[in-house]
């Protein structure tokens, strides 16, 4: 496998992108599975492709390995164009959905397999010794001379994870690797496929339509929409800065409400909601609409059972109450802007009491906060 | 329920083990059972018609078997790239070939082939002084043309229960298309492959029917039993009858248990 310094090395001589999708199109008969995407994968990044089902993630990734031919567009691995290079030539390695291991071969036969492609031969005893490696690598030592469909889910993925990884490819793409696994499984695979990456230094592309996945795992996350690439970004971007209500809704829990600005200064917009309460809230992209979508999360507000003077204030009835230990979910109705979710950390309930169901609060939003969304297409 | 059944493989069985069970008979009447010997065995396999008609029957029911399952497999690997109307145009059509007579095929391919051959003879005359006419040619080529349906059928539902993505895996890993099929689509194909070559085998053995009209003046074994039944039927034709059945039976029970046995294991 090759060490981090060499990695190093590459990134310093190399372009900044190991992968680029250069306004590729992907039709399939009538539908646009993928529509003008543009994207640079970074050398070494662990990039997720997030949305829900059918909004051309597969596409994307399949563009990459090859599987699909682009309609229009360019896709570039390692600064070259890959129209003409078919996937069997392409320096990318792929753990499929549902592993697609061969079931006429033992594990280490499939962990092989990629090295057994290789011309000139490589010798018997080092592509042993590799697929050893491999599967120590997996843990799965002891596993070579088993046959594959006698293997547990986890252990048939670490199997898929080694046979993909074998050839050291320049990206790694998983399309939903985890999807078949249960949460507990789930979540351990996601730990060592993080250990993996960082020890390996490969660039890994994920495909998942499970936004905490993408959220704990990956350096950056690209929210797709019916085809195309709604906003691109490190997982705290998306969740602080979500361009529009989609990516809002989609990444993290969000309150979104309507209002109409009255006032803009410096970056910041006077809205008044459709409660009447006014906010100071940052504009992410001004564009000078006057109705416009506000977001604003449920750690982000606090309750209060009077009313202080410094910070706008809705008023509001609690209907529902989640003690979930470190913070207390609170869901109330406000008049005139339908249901709203506000997280308390234990500390400030220790301190402010708490509030019951049915109890009439302020719900206080500080100056600042939220965000102004930009508007939908 | 259970004299019904019996009755029924009676009915079904029954002929078959008489002519098995008379064939041991030392008397010289096909029909009756008179002592034990197996003469009649000896006798037919030092009969040099009918090893010769053996010979012909062999070589047809080799070449055809194996012109029907390389174009059979070629066909179902096509076939399951297809999609739509045209598949099911052409899964129809294989369908419908198993099922029509063989007294049907056998007339149109020998209407289609002498009319061929009338046209095309007088110009290979002229140029390689040479004549087509029926023979071990057409023998093969109708029954191989017949049994890759079988093949095609066969293939085909093993193919199905394949999973697609082991061949983008394959190609993935960088295997080439010809080295994935090698590798990967032929080792879990194989036995339905053998299973569908056994199958066209038996089929072109036992064949009277089409062979009878495209023999020329070729006579398989189905064919020799046929005409030699007219001079009457002796014992010997029963010995004759009870080996190909046997031998039949053994290969089309090889044949199902390939097709079960799921997909062949490869060697280390
Ligand atoms: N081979 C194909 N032929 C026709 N349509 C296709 C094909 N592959 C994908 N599509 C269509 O393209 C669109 C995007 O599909 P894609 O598989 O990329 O979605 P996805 O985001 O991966 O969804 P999921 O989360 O369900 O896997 C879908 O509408 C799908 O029906
Ligand atoms: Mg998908």
């Amino acid at each position: 496998m090759r060490s981090s310094s060499e990695e190093g090395a590459a990134q310093d001589t190399g372009s900044e992108h190991v992968a680029e999708f250069i306004d590729v199109s992907k039709r399939f008969g009538d539908i646009l599975a993928a529509d003008r995407l543009n994207l640079g994968i970074r050398r070494g990044e662990f990039l997720s492709f997030l949305g829900p089902s059918g909004c051309g993630k597969t596409t994307a990734l399949r563009m990459l390995a090859g599987f699909e031919p682009p309609s229009e567009g360019t896709v570039r691995i390692d600064a070259t164009d890959m129209s003409a290079v078919p996937s069997h030539r392409r320096p990318v390695n792929m753990v499929f959905q549902h592993y697609a291991l061969f079931p006429h071969m033992t594990v280490a036969q499939n962990v092989g397999y990629g090295l057994r492609q290789r011309r000139p031969r490589l010798p018997k005893s080092e592509i042993g010794a590799q697929v050893d490696k491999a599967l120590a690598t997996v843990r799965l030592s002891d596993f070579g001379t088993r046959r594959v469909w006698e293997l547990s889910g986890g252990q048939q993925q670490r199997v898929a994870l080694a046979r993909a990884i074998i050839n050291e490819p320049t990206i790694l793409l998983l399309d939903e690797p985890m999807a078949a696994l249960d949460a507990k499984l789930r979540a351990e695979m996601q730990r060592e496929l993080l250990d993996l990456q960082r020890s390996l230094g490969i660039t890994f592309v994920l495909v998942t339509h499970d936004q905490e996945e993408a959220l704990s795992m990956s350096d950056r996350i690209c929210i797709m929409g019916r085809g195309r690439i709604v906003q691109v970004g490190t997982p705290q971007d998306l969740y602080d800065r979500p361009c529009n209500r989609y990516v809002a809704d989609f990444v993290g829990k969000a309150n979104i409400l309507s209002g109409e600005v009255v006032a803009r200064e410096a970056g910041q917009a006077r809205v008044v909601l459709g409660c009447g309460a006014e906010v100071l809230v940052p504009e992410g992209n001004p564009d000078g609409r006057r109705h416009v979508d506000v977001v604003i999360r449920p750690e982000c507000l606090s309750l209060s059972a009077t009313h202080q003077d410094e910070d706008a204030a809705i008023r509001a009835r609690v209907t529902h109450r989640t003690f979930l230990g470190d913070h207390t979910e609170y869901l109330l109705q406000a008049e005139g802007t339908g249901l709203l979710q506000v997280n308390l950390p234990r500390q400030a309930e220790r301190t402010s009491g708490g509030h019951g169901v049915g109890d009439d609060v302020h719900i206080l939003w500080a100056a600042g906060t939220g965000l102004v969304l930009a508007a939908d297409d | 329920m259970r004299f019904y059944a019996v009755a029924v493989y009676g009915f079904l069985y029954l002929p078959i083990a008489i002519i098995a069970l008379f064939s041991f008979s030392a008397g010289r009447s096909a029909s009756s059972m008179d002592g034990f010997s197996t003469g009649w065995y000896v006798r037919a396999l030092s009969n040099p018609f009918v090893m010769e008609a053996l010979w012909t029957s062999l070589k047809v029911a080799f070449f055809s078997a194996v012109l029907a399952t390389v174009s059979g497999t070629m066909a179902a690997l096509a076939l399951t790239g297809m999609k739509g109307r045209l598949r099911a145009i052409f899964d129809v059509l294989v369908m419908i070939a198993v099922m029509i007579p063989g007294v049907v095929i056998g007339i149109a391919a020998l209407i289609a082939l002498a009319t061929a051959f009338s046209a095309i003879n007088p110009w290979l005359e002229v140029v390689l002084g040479r004549q087509l006419s029926m023979g071990l040619g057409t023998l093969i080529g109708l029954h191989g043309m017949f049994t890759m349906s079988l093949v095609v059928l066969l293939v085909r539902g093993r193919l199905e229960t394949f999973d697609r993505a082991q061949i983008e895996a394959s190609n993935d890993l960088g295997a080439s298309p010809l080295g994935t099929f090698l590798q990967v689509t032929l080792p879990q194909i194989a036995p339905a492959i053998l299973a569908g070559f056994l199958l066209a085998f038996t089929f072109s053995f036992d064949d009277f029917i089409m062979a009878f009209f495209v023999a020329g003046s070729e006579t398989t074994l189905p064919i020799y039993i046929f005409s030699s039944i007219r001079r009457g039927v002796t014992p010997e034709i029963n010995a004759i009858g009870t080996m190909v059945m046997v031998a039949s039976l053994t290969l089309l029970i090889i044949a199902q248990i390939l097709l079960r046995t799921g997909t062949l294991r490869a060697k280390g």
